[in-house]
């Protein structure tokens, strides 16, 4: 278990009590001191540099900076991603990956080979490749936000393949991925200062609402904790 | 465990080899309990606050079952080519100490009479030509008035909180009206309810139709069962499906039973021991026990026994009828064979109404078995006459605790974006003052959905899959849209600002990458011919009679209640008639 930091627990310290803030004001102030965080920046033990960049642009085009806060990159989705291509779960080790394997009708599930970690493997580079052909020499993470987000949209609708991965297979592992390094417990490297959670109002490990079962509609008045006992 | 040979092997350390184990060592048997999987205790697995995570638990499958050593092959049509169920989506089986049982959310229900013999009581109000072609109709051969007893005492086990509507034939209670007599009160008051299932209690009142509390074996208060195991009062921390409990909570075969069972001498659980196969002699009447392998040796291993109790889940039963070759396995060609016919699941929709921004659902308060609901249009409740299909749906608010990747990844709903511009902004809006009403339906059973041995993907052991062909049909999907179109006259006086509508569409496939529920069923079904059953009336296998099969793997029909209330009392009926009648003079307890 990652016990914080004391710049961290200053950082955090910093934002608690500012109600407004847990019901999602003011984030600029917010923004500022998760990039002063990030700039200890961490490297990737799995993906090569090519890849921690597309990784890097692709989360935060499908988790963006707005209104309501900064973006994936910025909450950790690429360091969470990265850690997890070396659990079980990357090494495909939770599913049943038994041959033949065999193309067939979507609605019967995934029935590629590949675990997770060859999967972003082979479709960073085929994606880096088709951009490359199409955008003269340039990569994905060196496009215009406008075409990455455009490009996201093709592999989303799915019609046409990476390597050997359907374009929309690679999108959801991708999209599900950054989400689970948004909203998971900051333990796993993402959720940045609890900044997913804040911003849904979710308020963490506490998992205990003895007294707040029924409020009649009121909003939950405390911010999230994390299992290390960071709040925000 | 050194004794080679035991009164009894129970298969399976879930609800319901929990419950036979309990009644068989009580009964004075020695008892050998397999589980496939790993020691559970909630003290080291469960605690506070390692087991409150969301990424390790529900999405990393903390407590579900591996299927990188076994899963099963699924095709819709018999036609199809079958695939592996390669990654766990649209229901999720567990594997350790509790089973399915540790993860499990709570809801506890019993039964609708009208459900135990609804060939009979369809073909009574409306004929015999009402039921369609290809569904395979049937009764459980048992009655609501036999099984009370065992429903009361499982309750009382479970620690189960609710309200009666009649106790003895008296009112008793603001309970279900719909819900069949009682010969006692719930042993817990109801749960508290969220401001989200209050909103729909007091609106379905307004539409006329009638809200009650759901049974949930998550306590209200604190409770020591008739086994001296104590559970602590839930405190809505919103972990119950997926998860195990901090609290000690909610039921599970962990914190209700095996506590007690652990301190008789005569039970002994031997974990991660799969069983390959149970093994019978020579002309297949009788079995002599099981294989099972050793996973921490890897050593196989022949355990004798006078009786074997298969309680291994429900496609787990059938599988392994399958691979010990008891029972004829069912032909959907021919029509023959009873093992794997009548392979049913649930139908599940769910509909989404959202509030003003100033009422907020705060929808991580929640436990897995509260809420509210309507039987207005469950079962026969209601008139199908002019509906024409046979079935029906409960409708609830069950506020289980909605964490933050579920949600996020499930999307804001409906015509919201699922990421980039637009995402952030309806997920904050969804997650905060929405609410969701599922529409929790029967399954009937048909002649081309079935459950059998797939011809070319294995196990890690080298055993071929069990390969489910199963589809939705239209009566199920008309059923469901049916009762959906009832949800909204309830949402609308739910004052909502918007809503969007789940339900089945026409001719939809089975979709086997989203979560529905793990309420499957049949395949080694219970009744009174032995043609069209493959364990009579008290479990016990028509063709192996010293094999009871426990669990919802007995289920005709899928039902619209969830399982594990029936599947519990199921369990205690059989285990009663064991010790009643079966072990004082072994052999079938029903003539063929
Ligand atoms: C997320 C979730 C929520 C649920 N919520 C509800 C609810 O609210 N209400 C409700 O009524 N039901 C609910 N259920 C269903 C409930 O969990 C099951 O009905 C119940 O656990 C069935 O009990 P069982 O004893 O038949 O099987 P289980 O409890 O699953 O136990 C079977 C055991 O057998 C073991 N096993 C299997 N094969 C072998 C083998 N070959 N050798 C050795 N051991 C083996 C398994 O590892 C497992 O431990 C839910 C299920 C899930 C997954
Ligand atoms: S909601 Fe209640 S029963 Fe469920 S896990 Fe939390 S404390 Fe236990």
């Amino acid at each position: 278990m990652k016990i914080p930091s004391s710049t961290r627990r200053n950082f955090t310290a910093g934002l608690l009590g500012s109600a407004s803030f847990w019901m999602y004001g003011g984030h600029k102030v917010w923004a500022d001191a998760l990039q002063s965080e990030s700039a200890q920046s961490y490297n990737p033990k799995y993906f090569n540099h090519e890849e921690w960049l597309f990784l890097n642009a692709a989360c935060a085009r499908i988790f963006p900076a707005d209104a309501h806060g900064p973006d994936a990159a910025l909450l950790g989705a690429p360091e969470f991603i990265d850690r997890q291509m070396d659990t079980p779960y990357g090494h495909g080790e939770l599913w049943y990956m038994s041959g033949p394997f065999k193309e067939g009708a979507p609605n019967l599930g995934y029935q590629l080979s590949l675990p997770p970690r060859d999967l972003y493997r082979q479709a960073i580079a085929a994606a880096n490749a088709y951009v490359r052909d199409h955008h003269q020499g340039q990569t994905f993470a060196q496009l215009a936000i406008p075409e990455q987000i455009a490009l996201l949209k093709v592999f989303e609708q799915g019609k046409m393949a990476l390597g050997a991965v359907p374009a929309h297979t690679f999108f959801e592992q991708l999209r599900q991925n950054t989400l689970e390094g948004v909203f998971s417990d900051p333990l796993y490297g993402g959720n940045k200062g609890l900044a997913g959670w804040t911003l849904l109002g979710f308020p963490g490990a506490r998992a205990d609402f003895m007294d707040w079962v029924n409020q009649k509609g009121a909003p939950y008045p405390f911010g999230p904790v994390s299992i290390s006992g960071e709040t925000a | 465990m050194c004794a080679k040979k035991v009164d009894a092997i129970v298969i399976g350390a879930g609800w319901a080899g929990s419950i036979l184990a309990k009644e068989l060592t009580e009964a004075g048997l020695s008892v050998v309990m397999l589980e496939r999987g790993d020691e559970r205790a909630t003290a080291v697995e469960g605690d506070y606050p390692s087991s409150i995570d969301e990424l390790r638990g529900a999405i990393r499958h903390r407590l579900f079952q591996n299927l990188s050593q076994s899963t099963v092959t699924i095709r819709n049509t018999l036609d199809q080519e079958a695939l592996p169920y390669r990654r766990l989506a649209a229901f999720l089986p567990g594997e350790g100490v509790g089973g399915a049982g540790l993860h499990w959310s709570g809801v506890h229900f019993r039964v609708a009479p009208d459900d135990l013999a609804l060939r009979t009581n369809v073909v009574a109000r409306y004929g015999k030509n009402f039921i369609p072609e290809g569904m395979n109709l049937q009764d459980y051969g048992v009655t609501y008035e036999e099984l009370e007893p065992f429903f009361d005492k499982a309750e009382k086990v479970f620690g189960t909180s609710g309200e009666p509507y009649t106790i003895k034939g008296k009112i008793a209670g603001n309970g279900n009206r719909f819900a069949p007599d009682r010969s006692d009160v719930f042993p817990l008051p109801a749960m508290g309810e969220v401001y989200s299932a209050s909103l729909f209690r007091s609106a379905a009142a307004n539409v006329g139709y009638h809200p009650y509390a759901l049974p949930a074996a998550n306590a209200s208060a604190q409770y020591t069962n008739p086994y001296g195991v104590q559970m602590g009062p839930c405190n809505f921390c919103g972990y119950c499906s997926g998860y195990d409990c901090y609290m000690y909570s909610k039921a599970s075969p962990n914190v209700n039973i095996l506590p007690a069972l652990r301190q008789d001498p005569k039970f002994t659980l031997i974990t991660k021991a799969h069983v390959l196969k149970v093994n019978l002699d020579a002309d297949k009447k009788k079995a002599t026990g099981v294989s099972y392998l050793d996973l921490r040796t890897k050593k196989q291993v022949e355990l004798d026994a006078d009786l074997v109790i298969i309680s291994a889940f429900q496609f787990h039963n059938v599988h392994l009828m399958l691979l010990s070759g008891i029972g004829q396995p069912y032909d959907p060609q021919q029509n023959t064979g009873t093992v794997g016919r009548n392979f049913v699941y649930q139908t599940i929709t769910t509909s989404r109404a959202w509030l003003s921004p100033k009422q907020y659902t705060n929808l991580f308060v929640g436990a897995g078995g509260a809420g509210v609901a309507i039987d207005d249009f469950n079962s026969m409740n209601f008139d199908h006459g002019p509906l024409g299909f046979v079935g029906g749906s409960p409708v609830w608010v069950n506020q289980a605790g909605v964490k933050p990747i579920a949600a996020a990844t499930g999307g804001p709903g409906g015509k919201a974006p699922t990421w980039g511009e637009g995402y952030k902004e309806a997920m904050v809006d969804t997650y905060r003052h929405s609410l969701t009403i599922d529409a929790h339906g029967s399954n009937m059973a048909y002649r081309d959905v079935y459950l059998d041995l797939d011809p070319t993907y294995s196990n890690a052991y080298g055993q071929p899959l069990l390969r489910m062909t199963f589809n939705w049909k239209d009566n199920d999907i008309r059923m469901n849209q049916y009762v959906v179109g009832k949800i909204e006259p309830i949402i609308k006086a739910m004052g909502a600002t918007k809503y969007s509508l789940g339900m089945l569409k026409d001719g939809e496939v089975f979709d086997t990458r989203r979560y529905q529920t793990t309420h499957l069923g049949g395949g080694a079904i219970m009744g009174t011919d032995p043609k069209t059953s493959c364990v009579n009336r008290y479990l016990q296998s028509w063709d192996v009679s010293n094999v009871f099969v426990i669990g919802a793997s007995a289920f005709p029909q899928g039902m619209g209640y969830n399982p594990t209330g029936m599947v519990a009392a199921l369990a205690y009926w059989a285990a009663y008639h064991i010790r009643t009648t079966y072990l004082k003079n072994p052999g079938p307890m029903v003539q063929a």
